[in-house]
């Protein structure tokens, strides 16, 4: 990934996602978080992470984003123009987000991590890669998860039904 | 740069070839139901008064998309501008850009030059289908939404609520051909459909997965929302359901994307279960008949028969789902959704583990 | 090629924006969006990291975060209109009924 290639996505990503959390209309929001899933999805194709960045698409922009777009339809939510006057945690918020980011950069400057990027090795970032590890040493989270997803199901399909 | 050039030129014919059929499926499902239902069908538009042959081709693939590009372009008061207009492009985006991972031939040998003739050649190309076909849903989720219509909301949901249901079998029952051939790359499973069984058949994805042909057929057909699963969009109850309000060339595009999922399911189904481009018997070179006897024939002319036999069978099942359109009766919504979850999901899931049975048995 | 301390910084803004919506929103799906943007702040930096370091450790972390990501918001919304129906509101300063 080259510079130009880096700044033509992390530049609208900033951008994008604080329209995520500035804009009135939830709608808007909702579709600003979908671009930004799009957009990350884009970044991980250009970090060699070709599986990562279809499910990105399949399981968050097109299944949960759908979701909140249905809740949001649902329950009618309309635009709300006095969503960012608070009294004093508002500002504090955005000092905190500041010195957040300062912490940050401090930190990442610091730590020397000038090293090299190790070499890929073959078929990095592809399914047979990524199935292969899923089979052998993480078994266990895998089938963890499965259980974890047909408990949110039940419970979803429950809480519905009240 | 001529890697460049040449990628660009196959994605350009791909776009526009699909654009093309697109609107040709439009005036055979005028004139095809007609036949079907024993009336003319329109016939009054023709040059000079008699071309071409009073077959309607003026009336539906040149006069209406004359009128509707230049009807008034409206938006319905109170409804929000942006995403009024936004709605219909993000519905046909992704299923326009679904075609360029669909190959249409072998290779194509110009000048010492090898070209694959698909237009973009990803190794996750079954997967990247699914990401486009879930991201159309906000076509209509938002096309409801943005009409400021009670009625349009309700058919956007519904639409929306029949997409997401349906693209669980629809993913499960590629899992088995995915399992079947080895790869997600879909040149990969059409080249892998050119060997023989036994001699005699050609190792096509249908005799090895009828049972996930048949799921991925309903369940194409219930994600574009063509009849008999077109309850987002019933005519006679809801008007156009979530593109009631619009007009022009807004519904042109919905309407366009209607046909275009037609031809993606059918691009599919021939890829992945009828042997994509392959002639059965025909390799590179030419014949080889099973019988011992084979046919060479130039390079040219082999890439030929195989451009030609794709486009003979992606027309022959977007002409299947034309027929299926004007022979059945509309669902009803409990029953379509009853039909996606407790039938058609675990066929499939049932599917996959025979699947993976009979590989493991016979490995 | 760009250094990893770029992909670090851009995934630590957009977790600080994240911060800064749960924070600053009242409207109760707008945090819940801003904690997605949280876990996909997350996902980047590990997606970075693990091609950085040449293992795919990173990206099978990167799927176990966007499964229990996908159980949360499932539950989480259905909660969210089990609330909506008792109180008419999603604004979260009026959700104060478990207070004492």
């Amino acid at each position: 990934m080259d510079f130009v290639t880096f700044f033509a996505l992390a530049i609208p990503l900033v951008i994008i996602a604080a329209m995520v959390i500035a804009h009135p209309s939830p709608i808007y929001s909702a579709l600003f978080l979908v671009l930004t899933l799009f957009l990350l999805a884009v970044y991980f194709l250009f970090l060699d992470a070709h599986l990562v960045a279809a499910l990105q698409i399949i399981v968050y922009a097109g299944a949960i984003m759908v979701l909140f777009l249905f809740v949001i339809m649902l329950l009618n939510l309309q635009s709300d123009p006095q969503r960012l006057h608070q009294q004093g945690l508002g500002r504090i918020a955005i000092i905190g987000g500041v010195v957040l980011v300062a912490e940050l950069l401090l930190l990442l400057q610091r730590s020397s991590s000038g090293a090299a990027d190790t070499p890929l090795p073959d078929k990095f970032g592809t399914v047979e890669a990524l199935g292969t590890q899923l089979f052998t040493t993480y078994l266990l989270p895998f089938e963890v998860t499965g259980i974890l997803l047909l408990v949110a199901v039940v419970g979803a399909v429950v809480l519905a039904k009240r | 740069m001529t890697d460049f050039i040449i990628t660009l030129t196959l994605t350009i014919l791909t776009i526009v070839m699909v654009l093309n059929l697109g609107v040709m499926l439009l005036w055979v499902e005028r004139k095809g139901s007609a036949i079907l239902q024993d009336r003319i069908g329109a016939n009054r538009a023709a040059i000079f008064g008699k071309l071409p042959f009073n077959l309607g081709i003026v009336n539906t693939m040149i006069a209406d998309p004359i009128k509707l590009f230049t009807k008034e372009d409206f938006v319905p008061l109170g409804a929000d501008k942006l995403l009024h207009t936004l709605a219909p492009v993000i519905g046909l985006l992704p299923l326009l850009v679904t075609f360029i991972v669909i190959p249409f031939g072998d290779i194509l040998v110009i000048g010492g030059r090898e070209i694959r003739l698909q237009a973009a050649n990803l190794n996750v190309g079954i997967l990247y289908v699914l990401a486009m076909v879930s991201l159309s849903v906000y076509g209509v989720v938002l096309g409801g939404w943005a009409s400021n219509n009670r009625w349009s909301l309700l058919g956007g949901i519904r639409g929306a609520a029949q997409m997401i249901s349906y693209e669980i079998p629809l993913g499960l029952s590629l899992i088995g051909i995915v399992l079947t051939f080895g790869s997600l790359d879909l040149q990969e499973i059409a080249r892998a459909q050119g060997q023989l069984i036994g001699g005699w058949i050609p190792a096509w994805g249908i005799f090895y997965q009828p049972l996930a042909f048949l799921i991925f057929l309903a369940a194409g057909i219930a994600e574009s929302k063509r009849i008999p699963f077109d309850l987002p969009e019933a005519e006679s109850e809801l008007i156009s359901g979530y593109f009631t309000e619009y007009s022009g060339s807004k519904q042109s595009m919905f309407m366009l994307g209607d046909f275009i999922e037609a031809i993606i399911v059918a691009g599919l189904i021939t890829t992945l279960f009828f042997g994509g481009w392959q002639v059965p018997f025909l390799l590179r070179d030419g014949f080889h008949f099973p019988w011992g006897g084979t046919l060479a024939l130039p390079s040219l002319l082999v890439t030929l028969l195989q451009v030609g036999s794709f486009s003979i069978k992606v027309i022959f099942f977007c002409w299947l789902q034309i027929m299926i359109r004007w022979t059945l009766p509309r669902f009803r919504y409990d029953q379509l959704i009853n039909l996606g979850w407790k039938i058609l999901l675990p066929l499939s899931l049932f599917n996959v583990m025979a699947t993976a049975l009979v590989i493991i048995l016979f490995e | 090629m760009v250094p990893i301390s770029y992909h670090l910084i851009l995934s630590g803004i957009l977790f600080t924006i994240g911060v800064t919506g749960v924070l600053l929103r009242r409207n109760i799906i707008i945090i819940f969006m801003s904690i997605e943007l949280m876990l996909n702040a997350v996902n980047l930096s590990f997606v970075a990291l693990a091609r950085h370091f040449g293992s795919m450790d990173g990206q099978i972390i990167v799927f176990f975060v966007m499964s229990v990501a996908a159980a949360e918001v499932a539950v989480g919304l259905a909660i969210i209109l089990l609330v909506f129906r008792g109180k008419a509101t999603v604004n979260a300063d009026e959700l104060n009924l478990m207070r004492w």
